[in-house]
């Protein structure tokens, strides 16, 4: 993940996300997300039991004190890690954490032909009033994301790029940029291939998981 | 039915990262008592871990060991294993074995609770510096907690700053030859239990504890002028317990402990609430107030602080690229109005570089301990470079 500011500087930080995603609807899905820089962050970990319309469940993880925090997370809108992610646009896609309406077919910059869909934020707490999602008319995933602020206003957008297809016919983009037109800050979000069928049950996403670093 | 998916970043891996910090602290006002430093105290520390994981994660090791080199105080100057352990993991089951450090507990001014490493006082009296338990741990994970049992066979005594040293005890007190209620020596082996749980908002843990105090007991010594210590038996149960609801935190901690035949109650509670997106930015601002209780008779007991105090808190996290975060804090002594005041600030400044200062404040009161630090408040910078 590297974050850039107006004038270019950039903080590279590596993590790792195991993710246990549950089939069908509602809350379940869990992630572990582990640092290993920049240094002084080495170590840290956070886990997150994923609730739609709720706060998550969140515990960090502080290495040099091996403390293992509970922490609020009423805040899905706050940054996440510093970055122009916020914790919301890094959970899983959820049906259910939008209503959504169909606006027309578009064709991107790219040349690729989208589906225009408004996206308007089920969970009270959310940092948005609505979002377009552009989907892609062939393999059926997000290419886009324009996030509008409590305000109205188009303030962040994120581009889905360097898609690949694993067996199964699961899709992942390998690079998804975030863009802040508010203060010219960007986060970019570079993905190694993924791994999928990682041998790792639910134990490994509790609490006491959260220091085999 | 379910998914796992990672990148393959980092598996079965080793993580060398060595670290280098330069620190200066100034106590600007002439010491208490006679031998003592005046001015500053530069220090530098080589530290750093190791990181070592098998490919199907079953096994990790990590090793981190800790040299400091004081200016001032040869007491200072020191070298420990904070940590040098082998975890191995099957199923549910998860051994630890060698020098580890373990933290229990929720609150953030004391962690009444916290019993299985000695605390590192010479780095600074607050309580958040370890030396390293040789240990052995047997965790077993079940769908709504986990159980941990511990034998820790060799105690660690508490290294405290030397005469020439600030923020001590006058006299001074003798380190390296520690009288033992239990079988006169370090090897009489403690033994601890616990088990810790979720459900829902709430995260808990029980515990059970026998074998040697880590409080030293100081023993005045009138021949020699000094002080000598005295670990004593001690023997307890507690419980930790948060509440997290939105912005809100509850926690609580309460141990009922018998220490060589002395029983009595010790606990923390209070409350961290948080500001999220102050004033439509991205900084957060944490509150937190937790009063901290504790019935010992003082004349028999090790000197503490913290018999009937307030902690309030101030968390200022503007979560930028930086991490930067500012934590102020301070204690009061409802009894004797004794003040330990802190400021802590860290911010990364380049990609390997993190730069820290911390001003510590104590007024002149009566109050036992905060007595002797009367004339020691002091700021200190440190600069640690990663590699």
């Amino acid at each position: 993940m590297t974050l850039a500011d107006r004038l270019g500087r950039e903080t590279v930080r590596e993590l790792q996300i195991d993710t246990l995603e549950k089939q069908g609807k509602g809350n379940g899905d869990r992630a572990m997300t582990r640092f290993f820089s920049p240094p002084d962050v080495e170590g840290t970990a956070l886990l997150s039991h994923a609730r739609i319309l709720e706060s998550d469940d969140q515990w960090l993880y502080l290495p040099a004190l091996r403390r293992v925090k509970r922490i609020s997370s009423s805040n899905k809108s706050g940054p996440f890690v510093g970055s122009e992610f916020a914790f919301e646009d890094l959970t899983a896609n959820e049906l259910g954490k939008y209503a959504y309406t169909y606006l027309g077919t578009e064709t991107l910059e790219d040349g690729t032909e989208v589906d225009k869909v408004l996206c308007e934020p089920l969970y009270e707490r959310s940092g948005y009033t609505k979002l377009h999602c552009y989907f892609d008319t062939e393999i059926y995933q997000s290419r886009k994301v324009e996030f509008f602020d409590r305000g109205g206003l188009l303030f962040k957008t994120l581009e889905l790029t360097d898609y690949r297809e694993y067996p199964g016919g699961y899709w992942r983009p390998h690079r998804q940029t975030m863009t802040n037109h508010l203060t010219g800050k960007t986060t970019v979000l570079n993905s190694e291939p993924y791994d999928f069928s990682v041998d790792l049950n639910r134990r490994d996403f509790e609490p006491a998981a959260l220091d085999a670093f | 039915m379910t998914a796992a998916a990672s990148p393959s970043y980092a598996s079965g891996s080793t993580r060398i990262t060595p670290e280098i910090a330069l620190e200066a602290r100034w106590f600007p006002e002439d010491p208490q008592f006679e031998q003592q430093f005046d001015g500053v105290q530069a220090g530098v520390i080589f530290s750093g871990d190791l990181r070592w994981r098998s490919d199907d994660r079953a096994s990790r090791v990590r090793v981190e060991p800790y040299l400091r080199l004081d200016s001032q105080d040869s007491q200072r100057s020191y070298f420990d294993i904070r940590e040098a352990s082998w975890t191995h993991r099957r199923g549910d089951w998860e051994l630890l074995a060698g020098v580890g450090q373990v933290f229990w507990g929720v609150a953030e001014s004391r962690n009444v609770v916290d019993i299985i490493n000695q605390f590192d006082s010479v780095e600074d009296f607050d309580q958040e510096e370890k030396l390293g338990q040789p240990m052995l741990r047997l965790g077993r994970r079940f769908d709504r907690g986990s159980l941990e049992a511990y034998y820790l066979p060799y105690f660690r005594e508490q290294r405290l700053p030397g005469e020439s040293g600030r923020l001590r005890v006058d006299p001074v007190v003798e380190t390296g030859n520690p009288d033992f209620e239990r079988d006169g020596d370090e090897w009489a082996g403690d033994l601890a239990l616990r088990y810790a749980l979720t459900m829902g908002r709430f995260d808990i843990g029980l515990h059970g504890f026998h074998g040697t105090s880590r409080e030293a007991l100081f023993v005045p010594d009138l021949e020699e002028e000094r002080f000598t210590t005295l670990y004593q038996e001690r023997s307890q149960i507690g419980i930790d317990a948060q509440y997290t609801h939105g912005p809100w935190l509850l926690k609580a901690e309460a141990v009922a402990a018998d220490v060589s035949g002395d029983r009595f109650l010790s606990s923390v509670y209070g409350f961290e609430y948080t500001f999220f997106g102050v004033t439509g930015s991205s900084t957060d601002i944490g509150v937190i107030v937790e009063h901290l209780y504790d019935d010992r008779d003082s004349v028999k007991s090790p000197i503490t602080l913290f018999q009937d105090d307030l902690f309030l808190g101030l968390r200022v996290t503007p979560n930028d690229a930086q991490d930067t975060e500012l934590l102020a804090g301070g204690f009061v002594d409802t009894e004797t109005s004794a003040v330990i005041a802190s400021i802590e600030f860290t911010r990364r400044i380049a990609s390997s570089m993190l730069f820290e200062a911390e001003l510590r404040y104590f007024n002149d009161s009566d109050g036992p301990l905060v007595a002797f630090f009367e004339d020691d408040s002091n700021i200190l910078f440190r600069l640690t470079h990663y590699f």
